[in-house]
């Protein structure tokens, strides 16, 4: 009032002068508040990358309504009593570039994911190679459930209870030949049902790869399922490698393929980025990330971080499978 | 029309806006729906809104260059404080929450990870600027130095941008996106002092203090 008396003449403080003060105040609350309104908004927008909040239907959307459960004849393999991490967070927690790279992107766009019908092959160095359908799979080979640590290559990790069938015994089924010294994973290449094929954030499709003798291990699976109900679209369904010693990465999801090779097979993020991911990606503290260390993790839904331990806690049982190797240099 | 002095909706306006990202993050964080790494996301959030709002601060001045507003030069010191306060947060967060105030970690992670010692400069940066920002250093500092000291208001955006992108993983289309929108802002300072030089050589110096009044 005393700022708008200053330009104003006195015989202007009348009704009119209170009557165009209330409405310049108005006025100035209503572009206060348009202002706070639309800075706060640009800035929650900027937040999510400059993308749209998710719809409701969205939300945490993903395949929960598929949650069949499946027949589980075995549990308790290589169990650990480390508490479970949530359903939820397995489920919308996730890398898996073909439907985003924040890992919230899976959970809310792999339902275009289509995991019934679907077939695998398995061919290369064996003697009766296959062409078999998934739901083929689940009756051959009799489904465990393995509760497993995963450590990402990121340091976060999660404890997963897996439903799934030992990789070896697939591999049995097909004979390998005695050329075969390598098994490599493909991931289904179709952007109609994983977009973000379109853009080439890596090489696709998605390849992963283990040595024979790393995946006729008992600890290799290939899982179907988690928490005793069909695998979700943004974990990998219907079919994924679970190699729970090492980083999360060569989990390869969605397979299609399985190829007995006689050479090394290349891997999508050993291409990508060849000094800072390997071909082994053993979880190894003592050898960093060229970026970040490796040293510790965080246990998802904990709040301190814990020392991660040398192949994820798995040594007992699969140090043996490197030893003489130099696993900085094979890292 | 009378006013009341000018735009005096605005200061307050975009200071409310400012404070909306922290007050999402804590309403999220007390809902429990920052997601499975409730840490790593705020982390990641904060200092994101650290990067927009210095790039915000330099903004102001090529609007004034392109289209003659003055406007946003009155806001330019509230956003570059809000940089600070949420680089100031980031920092926080990754210090107490995420390391837990393990100093030896976090030697090494300053000293050993160029992505983290390049972040961490651009905050160290950042401190005498804020420090500096009242009225009356820059009466202490002389306008001169002050003005010389407040030039690294061009560095921590910089090297902040660069912090972003050595540390995605793969994708860096958010981190380029910054990048390109900063470069462009250093484009049109570098364009407007060029012009300047070439067109008046007599009046350079009064065409760059106007610049830098509002640079």
């Amino acid at each position: 009032m005393g700022r708008l008396a200053k330009n104003s003449p006195a015989s202007e403080i009348t009704p009119e002068g209170l009557y165009m003060n209330r409405r310049e105040f108005m006025r100035n609350a209503v572009l206060f508040t348009a202002t706070s309104a639309g800075v706060g908004g640009s800035l929650l927008w900027l937040m999510r990358g400059g993308r749209a909040e998710p719809r409701p239907s969205e939300r945490g959307g993903g395949t929960d309504a598929n949650e069949q459960p499946l027949t589980i004849a075995r549990y308790g393999g290589y169990a650990t009593d480390e508490q479970l991490t949530p359903y939820r967070d397995i489920t919308s927690y996730n890398n898996f570039y073909e439907f985003g790279t924040d890992k919230s992107d899976p959970a809310e766009n792999a339902r275009t994911l289509q995991p019934r019908p679907w077939t695998v092959a398995v061919e290369g160095e064996v003697h009766s190679p296959q062409v078999i359908d998934v739901d083929q799979l689940l009756t051959r080979f009799p489904l465990e459930e393995r509760v497993y640590r995963m450590r990402c290559v990121e340091a976060w990790s999660m404890v997963i209870p897996w439903v799934g069938f030992p990789l070896g015994d697939l591999l049995k089924w097909v004979e390998p030949t005695s050329r075969a010294k390598y098994v490599a994973f493909t991931t289904l290449l179709d952007p109609e049902q994983m977009p973000e094929q379109r853009r080439h954030v890596l090489d696709w499709p998605y390849g992963e790869g283990l040595r024979i003798d790393e995946a006729m291990h008992p600890l290799a699976i290939l899982a179907v399922g988690l928490y005793g109900k069909v695998l979700p679209n943004q974990n990998g369904a219907p079919l994924r490698l679970v190699v729970p010693w090492k980083y999360g990465f060569k989990g390869i999801k969605s397979i299609v393929k399985i190829r007995l090779t006689e050479e090394q097979p290349p891997t999508t993020w050993s291409l990508a980025a060849p000094h800072e991911y390997g071909f082994y990606a053993n979880v190894n503290p003592s050898v960093d990330h060229p970026r970040w260390s490796q040293a510790t993790e965080r246990r998802i839904g904990e709040f301190r971080r814990r020392p991660t331990l040398p192949f994820n806690g798995y040594a007992e049982q699969v140090a043996g499978l490197y030893s003489g190797m130099d696993l900085r240099r094979f890292f | 029309m009378r006013r009341a002095g000018p735009l005096p909706w605005l200061k307050p306006g975009v200071f409310v806006g400012a404070l909306v990202p922290i007050g999402a993050i804590l309403w999220r964080a007390w809902r429990g729906e920052l997601g499975a790494n409730p840490i790593a996301q705020a982390l990641n959030q904060l200092g994101l809104i650290a990067l927009v709002f210095l790039v915000a601060a330099l903004a102001c001045t090529p609007l004034k260059i392109f289209f003659g507003w003055t406007w946003p030069i009155r806001l330019r010191r509230m956003l570059g404080l809000f940089g600070f306060f949420y680089g100031l947060l980031h920092v926080g967060t990754y210090v107490g929450l995420d390391q837990v105030l393990d100093w030896h970690a976090i030697w090494d992670d300053v000293t050993k990870r160029k992505f983290i010692f390049v972040g961490f400069s651009a905050f160290v940066l950042l401190v005498p600027l804020a420090a500096t920002s009242t009225s009356g250093s820059l009466k202490r500092l002389g306008y001169a130095r002050w003005k010389r000291l407040h030039r690294l208001a061009y560095v921590a955006p910089l090297l902040g941008v660069i912090h972003f992108t050595w540390r995605v993983k793969k994708d860096v289309r958010e981190p380029v996106a910054y990048a390109v929108v900063l470069g462009a802002l250093l484009l049109i300072r570098v364009g407007a002092y060029l012009r300047a030089r070439l067109s008046a050589p007599a009046p350079v110096r009064s065409e760059r203090s106007r610049l830098v009044s509002g640079g």
